[in-house]
């Protein structure tokens, strides 16, 4: 007899298990290597404490009351949960402090789609350490942790938060324009975002570089190009970059138009992707106000995995599959990560071969 | 390496795929057997997929090809207009100008039935292929709509008295005349645009760029 479960919800039996415990386990080797203590929180929490967050794209959806009648949310990501657990248990540890964890969270979904609304998320925060320095570690251990797990063509894509936001105010974009301009780059929409800059009644030079900016993505070079206006940010992320270690550095992707739709980041923000997989497997960056929000003043940053997506690129790599994987190969920076048996392989997919 | 750079575009047949084919052919892409042959699908040697307009976004989003061409109707229908919305998460590159049509809200000639639905039943019922885009049209102007989702010939939802309007993409009208239906009100103009997954858009950054680069130079097709 078949017993429906939720839509989005799914059992995990023992081979599948295996193989995510064998990821899980190689994420966790490097998590604890680097002093990131793992944490457990409860899944639900009062909505009231999560609300001190402003999230967007990962806002609570499933509620209930307890018997006193107080909202409890299902987490929607373990950010919002380490912030509350520093504020209120570490209030006066010195930072900086460290956890890392491997937790569910929960995400509305629409029913169609059959879309997790369940996730198990792997991921580190990184509390008390300021940018540069503790930008640099959090994007060290993602690739250490990422190479621990034997994923091999990963990049790192790197923006700042601040960046659109700050060119927009140094070009006198009217202050009731900002809005739908970085709605319209959330939203992925050029052809939008350059409707609304004609719209808001900016011309010439400055609409140029509004489209334009977002647009550029590539090498560390983009850095040392970008315009003034986007001075602060771009001397950040340079600043950054060179406490990377070459490796390290070679994942990265600078991307000035990288947006991250959920509220509480303020500088650096981070997507990973692997051409075996059309979606990012995760992301994070720096929330430097969210502590505050919660009672005490720390600057932070951190990032999360989607454990089954790391493992659905981590199948794609082994088939060499993935439409996006061929041509990707192509352009010689995969291979120069010191990955063994990566300068090796031959990409099944038909493009390699034009 | 192909014309395309390596890149893989997913091709919509239909209303849009002559001019994409025209586009493709203005870039040096060889399309002779994307014209000749319409039951094949995959046309790896040039990096070609072809599927219906409203498939696009759905290949395109799950990284079976880089870029795709489709309609900014069936964009307004799948992806997330505003921040938080669940839908396709695609990059929208380039206006590309043809296949120019809009969509509208129509009714039966003569006396606007909707009008009477609302003052008496306090809803208006409505036929569309697009529910989204209806329902976010009737919820921005403040009026309560019952979308009935059809797959075909919005136009004999309102003649068989089941709905009061309908939301559809017309190009000249003539098929809304013919059923004795007129246009109420235009709600958007759309056209095909190109569309980039967000993983190749980030990995494939140059190859992409010139690509866009180079259609945006071109003339816009006639068809």
């Amino acid at each position: 007899m078949i017993h429906p479960i939720p839509s989005g919800t799914r059992d995990v039996l023992p081979d599948e298990t295996r193989e995510a415990r064998a990821i899980t386990d190689a994420l966790r080797a490097v998590f604890e290597s680097h002093g990131y203590g793992e944490v457990y929180t409860p899944a639900l929490e009062y909505e009231s404490v999560l609300a001190r967050a402003a999230l967007a794209d990962a806002q609570p959806a499933y509620r209930v009351f307890d018997e006193n009648g107080a909202v409890l949310v299902l987490r929607s990501d373990m950010t919002v949960p380490i912030a509350r657990v520093v504020a209120s248990r570490y209030a006066s540890a010195a930072p900086p402090l460290r956890f890392c964890y491997f937790a569910h969270c929960y995400r509305g979904v629409s029913p169609a789609r059959g879309q997790p609304r369940e996730l198990l998320q792997a991921g580190i925060e990184l509390i008390g350490s300021p940018a540069p320095e503790g930008t640099a570690e959090a994007l060290t251990v993602l690739c250490r942790s990422l190479d621990a797990t034997g994923l091999k063509d990963y990049r790192v894509g790197l923006g700042d938060a601040s960046l659109f936001p700050a060119l927009m105010a140094s070009l006198n974009v009217p202050e009731d324009a900002r809005e739908g301009l970085l709605e319209a780059l959330v939203m992925r929409d050029f052809v939008e975002l350059e409707r609304r800059i004609g719209e808001s009644g900016i011309a010439g030079e400055a609409a140029e570089l509004l489209l334009e900016v977002p647009q550029r993505r590539g090498g560390p070079e983009l850095l040392a190009q970008a315009p003034a206006e986007a001075a602060e940010a771009v001397t950040g992320l340079r600043r950054m970059l060179e406490l990377l270690a070459p490796d390290v550095a070679a994942r990265v992707i600078v991307d000035l138009g990288l947006v991250r739709n959920i509220g509480y980041y303020t500088g650096a923000v981070f997507d990973v992707y692997d051409p075996a997989l059309g979606a990012p497997l995760g992301g994070g960056g720096r929330y430097d106000d969210l502590l505050g929000r919660f009672g005490r003043r720390l600057p932070a940053v951190g990032f999360a995995l989607g454990v089954d997506r790391l493992h659905l690129a981590l199948a794609g790599e082994e088939r060499g599959t993935g439409a996006l994987l061929a041509s990707a190969l192509g352009d010689g920076l995969a291979h120069s990560a010191p990955q063994d048996g990566a300068a090796g392989r031959n990409p099944a997919a038909p493009e390699a071969a034009s | 390496m192909s014309v395309l750079g390596g890149l893989t575009i997913a091709v919509p047949r239909g209303a849009l795929f002559d001019g994409t084919v025209e586009l493709l052919t203005a870039l040096g892409v060889d399309t002779a057997e994307l014209r000749s042959n319409d039951r094949k699908l995959l046309f790896e040697e040039i990096g070609v997929i072809t599927m219906r307009p409203s498939d696009v976004p759905t290949y395109v989003e799950a990284g079976a090809a880089d870029l795709g061409i489709t309609g900014k109707d069936v964009l307004l229908e799948q992806t997330p207009q505003r921040p938080g919305e669940d839908g396709r998460k695609v990059y929208e590159l380039l206006d590309l100008g043809f296949g120019r049509c809009t969509m509208v809200l129509a009714g039966e000639a003569g006396p606007d039935p909707a009008a009477e639905a609302l003052r008496r039943l306090g809803v208006m019922r409505v036929a569309t292929k697009y529910p989204r885009i209806a329902a976010r049209h009737l919820e921005e102007t403040g009026r309560q709509a019952e979308i009935v989702e059809v797959k075909g010939s919005v136009e004999l939802a309102p003649l068989t008295g089941i709905v009061e309007a309908i939301v559809d993409l017309t190009a000249t009208g003539t098929t809304l005349r013919e059923n004795n239906l007129v246009i109420r009100e235009e709600i958007v103009e759309c056209t095909a645009r190109l569309i980039a997954n967000p993983v190749s858009y980030k990995m494939k950054a140059a190859e992409i760029d010139e690509l866009r680069r180079r259609l945006r130079e071109l003339p816009v097709p006639a068809s």
